[in-house]
């Protein structure tokens, strides 16, 4: 097929593609808004970073005026009167937004399984799971049915896709990026990031979301003075990586750990030199993740009610009553046992036994890595222990799910930044590598992964598209 | 040790109603969960702040300054019921 001559017409194929796709990675899709945008963007009137580039959001991420459901039955039908500021960014720079991606509902999830609208497919391997929770932006962005998108990143759900469909993902340090607008699950753990097929479309996008913005009072102005796309240099020489030995225990698939060192030795041939690190609290990371994710989670969807906005269906009897009766509808089961969870483990008596104390243990974890990262300038380990599994493989069993994401989850409970960039194959399947960085050293994740890509030819397209 | 009773009065806490299935089902998945974080009890905490925020913002101001807000339409666009420009909840008791 030759190129395509403009914005419009590359558009207009890119939805061609998607609306005969089997990957299902879109809930909504803004095909008239989009070809709008291009055409505008064809006639000079749109101008921009991102002008004429087709750009996917997850459904966790408001848009105005198009349907935001998180995946979930309680919001089918839900569309924003505002943008979150992510999108209001994206818009500013002339990104042509081709829809809003599937995802584990409500974010909760590794597999894009739990999603009300049916799961997403790995385009590796349609019949396995293009990891979560956003399983959709991740699909999108390998399946060439967008040329970059928006993901969240709560407990790995940038990185676990991004490894698990052989693209790239970014999870910002904590703070980096405005949150306004996204729709919160643990707003102490999350944040946008961007999944792109190569670094510098990953860092050009990371570049037009970063920065501070006065309707996030967690989000600071750091990046107002860097330029990530500035530090795509190949020349890893004089770097320390740090191999944190508690990231290749038990469990790690033999393919994954080969890939992963070959990873390392690449560096260290291009001049970084190595050495193994020790970040002992790691192994608590999960219980520590999974309650504090589930104790944040049974608040902030505490205000699902089907009042103002969402699900109301039934007669109306007293609000407990109809309250219950509607996010039992609204709700699939993993949203029900993490709101459950958290409410259990916030209840009288229980408080400090589970919620103070995963905070304690965070804090243990935080400390490891600032300990770790005085002898090193970046960590490498595998994003995920293993190639993507099969749908339905782990649906029955929510703690197998949970244990996926083992080495994903120190990130987010430290709020360091981090990179998931492909470096191998198990057969067919992408393998994904992790390099983890110092508060708001972006930049040096940027310019080590991208020197990895230089070298390396692990950029490939699934058999068939 | 959480028991059927337990799920049924953790779902009232959360308002979601629950199934006999769910309940029996959730029973069963929160006990092998709350088993696996168990683990934390094993580790020293002691003397150890807990981390609410990782960077330690505390409060952060801005100027009182009024500035364009939602029309009342578009802030009931998506309210399944409503009255007179308010939203209409179920009753209380």
């Amino acid at each position: 097929m030759p190129a395509a001559s403009s914005y419009a017409e590359s558009a207009q194929r890119t939805f061609e593609r998607i609306e005969k796709s089997k990957l299902n990675a879109f809930i909504t899709l803004n095909k008239q808004q989009a070809l709008q945008t291009a055409r505008d963007v064809d006639d000079g009137k749109v101008t921009g970073r991102l002008a004429g580039m087709t750009v996917a959001v997850k459904d966790c991420i408001t848009t105005k005026g198009l349907q935001t459901t998180c995946a979930s039955k309680i919001l089918t039908g839900y569309v924003p009167p505002f943008d979150a500021e992510v999108v209001a960014r994206l818009r500013h720079e002339g990104a042509v937004i081709t829809g809003k991606t599937n995802m584990d509902e409500f974010a909760m999830g590794t597999s894009t399984e739990s999603s009300y609208y049916g799961p997403t497919r790995n385009p590796w391997d349609l019949t396995r799971v293009p990891g979560g929770s956003s399983g959709g932006s991740a699909a999108a962005v390998a399946g060439l049915e967008s040329r970059m998108a928006l993901g969240t990143d709560t407990g790995g759900s940038v990185r676990c896709p991004a490894a698990f469909c052989g693209v790239v993902g970014i999870k910002p340090t904590y703070g980096l990026v405005s949150r306004y607008g996204v729709v919160e699950y643990a707003n102490s753990l999350e944040q946008v990031g961007p999944i792109a097929r190569n670094v510098p479309d990953a860092a050009l996008l990371l570049d037009v979301i970063a920065g501070g913005d006065p309707k996030d009072s967690t989000s600071v102005a750091e990046a107002d003075k860097v330029t990530y796309t500035d530090h795509l240099v190949d020349d890893v020489k004089g770097l320390t990586i740090g191999v944190p030995e508690e990231f290749f225990g038990e469990g790690l698939d033999k393919r994954v750990e080969k890939a992963v060192w070959d990873g390392i030795m690449t560096l260290n041939k291009l001049g970084a030199d190595y050495r193994k690190v020790s970040l002992p609290h790691t192994k608590y990371s999960l219980s520590a993740y999974y309650i504090i994710a589930m104790c944040e989670a049974s608040s902030n969807l505490a205000r699902f009610d089907g009042l103002r906005y969402g699900l109301r269906t039934g007669k109306d009897e007293n609000w407990h009553t109809t309250f219950s009766r509607i996010r039992a509808e609204g709700f699939g089961a993993e949203v029900k046992r993490r709101i459950m969870l958290g409410t259990y483990a916030l209840s009288e008596g229980y408080y400090g036994q589970y919620y103070l104390k995963a905070l304690q243990v965070r804090t243990l974890i935080k400390n490891d890595f600032e300990r770790a990262f005085k002898d090193v300038d970046v960590m490498a380990a595998p994003t995920m222990p293993a190639p993507a599994f099969r749908l339905g493989e782990k649906t029955d069993d929510p703690l197998s799910m949970y244990l996926a994401d083992v080495n994903t989850l120190p990130v987010n409970l430290a709020g360091i930044p981090s990179i998931s960039v492909p470096c191998g194959f198990a057969g067919r399947l992408p393998i994904g590598m992790q390099l983890m960085g110092k508060f708001f050293d972006e930049p040096l994740l940027i310019r080590t992964a991208y020197t990895f890509e230089c070298n390396t030819d692990f950029q490939k397209l699934p058999e068939g598209f | 040790m959480i028991t059927e009773k337990d799920v049924e009065h953790i779902g009232s806490l959360a308002c979601v109603d629950l199934t006999d299935q769910e309940t029996e089902l959730f029973a069963k998945q929160f006990n092998s969960i709350l088993e696996y974080f168990k683990e934390l009890d094993g580790v020293n905490t002691e003397n150890v702040e807990p981390t609410y925020h990782v960077i330690g913002l505390t409060n952060v101001f801005r100027e009182d300054v009024a500035d364009e807000s939602l029309p009342q339409e578009a802030a009931l666009a998506n309210t399944a019921k409503k009255e007179k420009g308010f939203i209409k909840g179920p009753r209380i008791v």
